[in-house]
């Protein structure tokens, strides 16, 4: 089956997911389309971080289907790194390399997976480290720069394998409350360039603001989805109002 | 130069402390030979020691049952044996059950001479120390930066090579040193299968002169700057290493 741009670019079907006996995904299913931004949201252990480590096979699946671009990610025979290609991934605690400069970082996967050469690779690391605001560090070490810096390192060391979709979790959770604007502008200005975004965040007004669509999970199923206007404004659920009461 | 071996001379006539590798010419030409044997000796088991070190650690990470059981039977085995017992099992049991050559006089002789054995069986003992110093700082590599390497799409001996060695090198640099500073010490052992090191030509020295005591004093200092060089080097390399921002 080739994929075509009119069909979701990531479409999970009924996933199911358990780390031992413990059953933490419950029949999830969702669909994004090319140029979208859905969060996911929820309250701590609901199984939202787990979603996405789905989608780049970080974490195996034990029952459903996930398909990126029209490949079916829950294969035995995928080929994982033809698939983290194409879906970029940041971190909550950035995981940059800690032994290679801020370029370095951002250099070394269009290098050794991808095999490009090192001038151009040069040349799209400098323009990178430009559009997350970071001229001037590109030959800091991660030690050396704060919280917010180093994630927007990692956001650029991920868009320098040039993905189709970016996988976003909780990637302000860790940082102070003033270095989370900086990342999240970052991010703002990804979505607008058009990048498909899937994150999970606690950020609810950014989240607002930035998506189309919203998943709200809890206890592994997905409780109530819909546009943040909706969602925001005019949730159904109880258990959706109720943790909007408590956060907003 | 020739009045410096003289006053050595001086020395024993006037004091009888016997330092003929001084100012005897064929003796100081033994004791020369014998410096440069263990060097030769040193080198070659540090560099031999620390791959087997690298690629046995490597093969304890696999995912093949068989690999790891062969891995660990190899240190159970050379951890708990006495080296020297190692060196004459490989000289005089190994040695002996391989084929024979020509000899350069028309004779035979052993496929493999006893430098060559030392070389393997120290090679072999240090690497088994080797194999699990380097998965501690194998285990001290956080999963989380092996994680987002894996999320670019790095390959497993990618991974290996340009991001968990790297740093794990740096936590296991001090244990290193330990180990290849017990490493040179033990070259002495080779004098047991008639390697013609350092200790062994010494003794030909105090057969030849009976000068015991001066020869093992001599030996003790030599040793000890030797192996004060190889920590000095140690050291420098450590701090080369050093991250700015990473670690104490």
């Amino acid at each position: 089956m080739t994929w075509s741009e009119d069909q979701p670019m990531v479409s999970i079907k009924n996933l199911h997911k358990s780390f031992g006996e413990l059953e933490v995904i419950k029949g999830v299913s969702l669909d994004v389309m090319k140029g979208e931004v859905i969060c996911i949201i929820g309250p701590s252990g609901s199984g939202k971080s787990t979603i996405i480590r789905c989608v780049n096979a970080l974490n195996d699946i034990q029952e459903g289907s996930i398909m990126v671009e029209g490949q079916e990610v829950n294969d035995p025979d995928l080929d994982k790194r033809e698939l983290r290609k194409k879906v970029g991934m940041v971190f909550q605690q950035y995981n940059l390399f800690p032994h290679k400069t801020a370029l370095e970082n951002i250099m070394m996967a269009p290098l050794l997976v991808l095999k490009q050469d090192k001038e151009s690779v040069e040349k799209l690391a400098r323009q990178l480290v430009k559009k997350v605001r970071l001229e001037g560090k590109e030959d800091s070490y991660p030690g050396e720069l704060s919280g917010g810096q180093q994630q927007r390192v990692a956001i650029a060391r991920s868009l320098a394998m040039s993905p189709d979709v970016m996988l976003f979790d909780e990637v302000t959770a860790a940082l102070d409350p003033e270095t989370v604007n900086e990342v999240l502008l970052t991010i703002k200005e990804l979505a607008e360039d058009g990048m498909t975004c899937i994150l999970v965040t606690h950020e609810m007004g950014f989240a607002r603001e930035v998506a189309d669509h919203i998943y709200f999970t809890d206890k592994g199923v997905i409780v109530e989805h819909g546009s943040p206007a909706t969602f925001f404004d005019d949730a159904k659920d109880p258990r959706t109002k109720e943790f909007l009461s408590q956060i907003l | 130069m020739e009045a410096f071996f003289e006053w050595f001379k001086w020395l024993y006539d006037d004091t009888g402390i016997n330092l003929p590798f001084m100012y005897d010419s064929y003796d100081r030409g033994r004791m020369i030979n014998g410096f440069f044997m263990t060097i030769k000796l040193s080198v070659l088991c540090l560099i031999f020691s620390i791959i087997i070190g690298m690629i046995g650690a490597w093969l304890q990470a696999s995912p093949l049952k068989w690999t790891r059981r062969f891995v660990g039977g190899y240190i159970q085995l050379f951890r708990n044996t006495p080296p020297l017992v190692q060196l004459y099992f490989f000289y005089f049991a190994i040695g002996t059950m391989l084929p024979k050559v020509a000899s350069d006089y028309g004779g035979e002789q052993p496929m493999l001479g006893g430098f060559a054995w030392a070389v393997i069986s120290l090679s072999f003992f240090a690497g088994a120390f080797n194999v699990e110093i380097f998965r501690s700082g194998i285990e001290a590599v956080p999963n989380s930066t092996i994680e987002a390497a894996k999320a670019l799409g790095f390959s497993r001996l990618q991974i290996y090579k340009d991001i968990t060695l790297p740093l794990a090198f740096r936590v296991v640099l001090p244990a290193l040193a330990n180990n290849l500073v017990n490493l040179v010490k033990t070259t002495t052992l080779a004098y047991a299968i008639a390697v013609p090191e350092m200790l062994y030509e010494a003794n030909q020295i105090w057969s030849d002169n009976v000068n015991v005591t001066e020869m093992m004093i001599f030996m003790l200092l030599a040793y000890f700057l030797l192996v004060g060089v190889l920590v000095w080097a140690m050291n420098r390399w450590e701090r080369s290493l050093k991250i700015p921002g990473y670690g104490a």
